[in-house]
């Protein structure tokens, strides 16, 4: 059979430079060689450079003496202390305040969002007002609207503004009392802790009882009996071990209490509200991408509106909000570099620092970089655990 | 003979009725969107309380209280401060910004030379209006006197030097105009390399995925600011001796090196959406890797993204903001400059220069998402998933 003999030779080929495994070979070989021959003119570039101006490199300038002093310190931290204590302070500060300002932003971000979708016309056209405001504005002007517009034209320290609870509002920041607690207060962690256990295990139960015998329990007053109950016991029983230290007015500045300065303040309300209308935006997208149907197919089934939102919808959304959402909070992260502006020592000002006072930009800018790539890698692999708990199981 | 029990047809239709008088007029209104529940009532009334609070407040401030123009700080300080105010007075000091608007649009381009970026702006304008009406014809045209005549001709009117105009160095310009200029460039040069990138990253050679994966993610998984101090501090480090660069060029690679890794995920997802079989239609009418993509994918894969395309152009418009941070002064660097002016500083300097540069970012961005809405919504061909 000629035909068949004609077919199963190789298919004749053009010529070989329409071969796309050698085009896709040559245009790597291509890639790798440029690659490779600018990463050796830059790093050759770069030494030249710094062996010119005589800068180290290496990082053994993390050891030597910081010598610059920085305002808000988490951890014990002088000018005697070395770079990296610098630069860990540093992180420290970026992270207080992501974690403040992503907690802050989701509570506003998911009140304007629900807000936005609600019936009455007027809260729905405040939330509209405040999304299209804020989602349209700088979030760098809007921490300079709080610094330099608010806050720095409140009254001085000796008109301070007197708010509820003893706090007061000034110039230099915010003054809230502070909790001192006395002995026997482990009693209260404990039984915060035993609370938390027990309103599992009573969750856990009700669980199984309700898919055996379809009899429900109130977990969730139950719940909140217990972890407000058991503590506020424990607070009775150990003598009442707590105190407040309140702020107190002297001639020229505010002693006592726990004091919020101005440059943490501007930046976390600003990063808040900055990234709160884009989560109201997310929240609200996700709520009205669960259809109607299921809705109206829950109340067919007899569920009430509230199981209905807590049983139906929200799982549903959440599996729409969450991806975006975990963005947001990347892009707050990323965004309290922002906090240099300002002067609130973040992990980019300290760095800044560290850089000028050394000149070894390349180690410094290295660091910079890997620190917000792990705590953006940190952030995605939380929010992907939670994520993966939300997901649709199929089958 | 057959009876007819039928005695009588309907031959007209019954007019509609009017819905009853209590689903009709404003109070049905009100009483379905504002006092449908007790909890909408109480919803309502805290809503009233809310714009009772603010617009008042805001009205009086940036309107009724204002001081619109005014030779120095005095028309905006109260008689304790050392101005003509009575005690107690607070408005928006708009002559602070009627003062310094020049500097503000201009930064400090020579006075004599500003008919250059007007002329700019002008051309500016007369490119982009007809190409973004649809139905103005020649769109190709447009687009390549916008996208490639008109930044040369800019460069060249901005930076002078030829033809007989005076050369003005960038360090001297400022305001709106390195707002504008940087972010139109970015988004020139963005796209493209976005879809570079897009590309890149979904071809089948394992090198250059991985090169353009590694870009990507770098790049994504830091702030603007540190990308910003990289092309800063050591772009000058990575060029051979004697080399230099200007500091608006720098921050331009910076600024454009971030957005195109934001926009080629953007890119990445309309190519995803684009169905296998148009790949392989392609490929059986024997068009080449280029044909394929430019004339098949990329069409129908950037019609599908333009709202992620504007968003990322409205983001990258507004981290124009952070060349401040290498001291760089754009519309908002120079608000933010002048508030150091000794002639000018009384407390609400700092809220009506803020609030003014506020207003011009929030104009342009919100034009942007409109405009990005009507396109979605024309180009909308029912091709969704």
């Amino acid at each position: 059979m000629a035909s068949q003999e004609i077919l199963r030779e190789e298919p004749s080929r053009g010529s070989f430079i329409n071969d796309p495994r050698i085009r896709s070979l040559f245009f790597q070989t291509l890639v790798v060689i440029l690659l490779f021959s600018s990463i050796w003119w830059i790093v050759h570039n770069v030494i030249e450079n710094l062996q010119r101006l005589h800068i180290a490199s290496g990082f053994g300038f993390l050891r030597s003496r910081a010598g610059f002093d920085i305002s808000d310190t988490p951890i014990a931290y002088t000018s005697d202390s070395t770079y990296f204590r610098a630069l860990v302070v540093g992180l420290l500060n970026t992270i207080i305040v992501a974690v403040a300002g992503i907690v802050l932003a989701t509570i506003v971000g998911f009140t304007i969002g629900i807000g936005r979708l609600s019936r009455n016309w007027l809260i729905r056209k405040i939330c509209t007002v405040y999304v299209e405001i804020f989602r349209n504005i700088p979030p760098l002007l809007v921490i300079f609207f709080w610094y330099s517009g608010v806050l720095a034209v409140l009254p001085p320290p000796r008109e301070s503004i007197h708010l509820p609870f003893g706090s007061f509002l000034n110039q230099r920041g915010f003054y809230l009392p502070r909790a001192v607690w006395g002995d026997g207060s482990w009693l209260i962690g404990v039984a915060l802790l035993l609370a938390i256990a027990m309103a599992w295990f009573v969750a856990h139960r009700a669980r199984q009882r309700q898919k055996a015998t379809g009899q429900q329990f109130p977990v969730f007053w139950t719940s909140v009996a217990l972890i407000v109950g058991l503590p506020v016991l424990a607070f009775l029983l150990g003598g009442m071990p707590l105190t407040f230290d309140f702020p107190k007015q002297s001639t020229f500045n505010l002693t006592g209490g726990f004091w919020i300065k101005p440059e943490f303040l501007s930046l976390l309300l600003a990063l808040s509200f900055y990234t709160a209308a884009f989560i109201a935006e997310i929240v609200r997208a996700g709520i009205r991408g669960v259809s109607k149907g299921q809705t109206e197919a829950a109340a067919a089934l007899g569920l009430r509106s509230g199981p209905i939102l807590r049983l139906v919808v929200i799982p549903q959304a959440m599996r729409i909000v969450i991806p975006p959402l975990t963005s947001q909070y990347l892009n707050l992260t990323k965004n309290s570099s922002l906090a240099i502006a300002i002067g609130y020592p973040d992990l980019t000002a300290t760095a800044g620092t560290v850089l000028n006072q050394t000149g070894q930009a390349v180690e410094g800018v290295f660091i910079m970089m890997i620190a917000y790539l792990v705590l953006s890698l940190v952030t995605s692999f939380v929010m992907n655990i939670v994520n993966a708990r939300m997901a649709l199981v199929e089958r | 003979m057959q009876e007819h029990d039928m005695s009588w047809v309907r031959t007209e239709m019954v007019l509609a009725q009017p819905a009853p008088p209590e689903e009709r007029g404003a109070y049905a209104w009100v009483r379905k969107n504002l006092i449908g529940s007790v909890g909408d009532t109480i919803l309502t009334v805290l809503g009233i309380a809310i714009v009772l609070w603010i617009v008042p407040q805001v009205i009086n401030w940036a309107f009724i209280n204002a001081q619109w123009s005014g030779p120095d700080r005095t028309v905006c300080t109260t008689a304790a401060q050392g101005g003509i105010q009575p005690d107690g007075w607070t408005g928006a000091c708009w002559a602070f910004v009627n003062a310094k608007f020049g500097q503000f649009m201009f930064g400090t381009y020579p006075i004599e030379e500003r008919w250059r970026p007007i002329l700019v702006a002008i051309l500016f304008v007369a490119l982009l209006v007809p190409m973004l009406i649809p139905r103005v014809p020649r769109k190709g045209l447009n687009a390549i006197l916008l996208f490639v005549a008109l930044p040369i001709v800019s460069f060249f009117l901005l930076i002078g030097g030829v033809f007989g105009l005076p050369y003005i160095e960038t360090a001297r310009w400022g305001g709106l105009l390195i707002t504008l200029s940087l972010s139109f460039v970015g988004i020139a040069v963005s796209l493209p390399l976005g879809i570079v990138l897009a590309l890149g990253r979904r071809s089948k050679m394992p090198i250059v995925k991985w090169l353009c994966i590694v870009f990507i993610e770098m790049v994504r998984g830091i702030p603007l600011i540190t990308v910003l101090f990289f092309a800063s501090v050591m772009l000058p480090l990575f060029l051979p001796e004697g080399v230099t660069f200007d500091k608006y060029l720098r921050a331009l690679i910076g600024v454009s090196l971030f957005a195109a890794a934001y926009m080629a995920e953007v890119i990445r997802g309309g190519l995803q959406a684009i169905p296998k079989g148009q790949y392989e239609g392609a490929d059986s009418l024997g068009l080449g890797y280029w044909q394929k993509m430019g004339l098949i994918v990329l069409p129908q894969a950037l019609k599908l993204v333009i709202p992620g395309i504007v968003n990322t152009f409205i983001g990258m418009f507004k981290d124009t903001s952070l060349v401040l941070i290498i001291s760089m002064f754009d519309l908002l660097g120079v608000v933010k400059q002048n508030f150091a002016d000794a002639n000018w500083a009384t407390p609400q300097t700092a809220k009506s220069g803020l609030i003014f540069a506020a207003f011009v970012f929030w104009l342009f961005c919100f034009g942007m998402s409109r405009y990005s809405m009507y396109t979605e919504r024309r180009l909308d061909t029912g091709y969704k998933r």
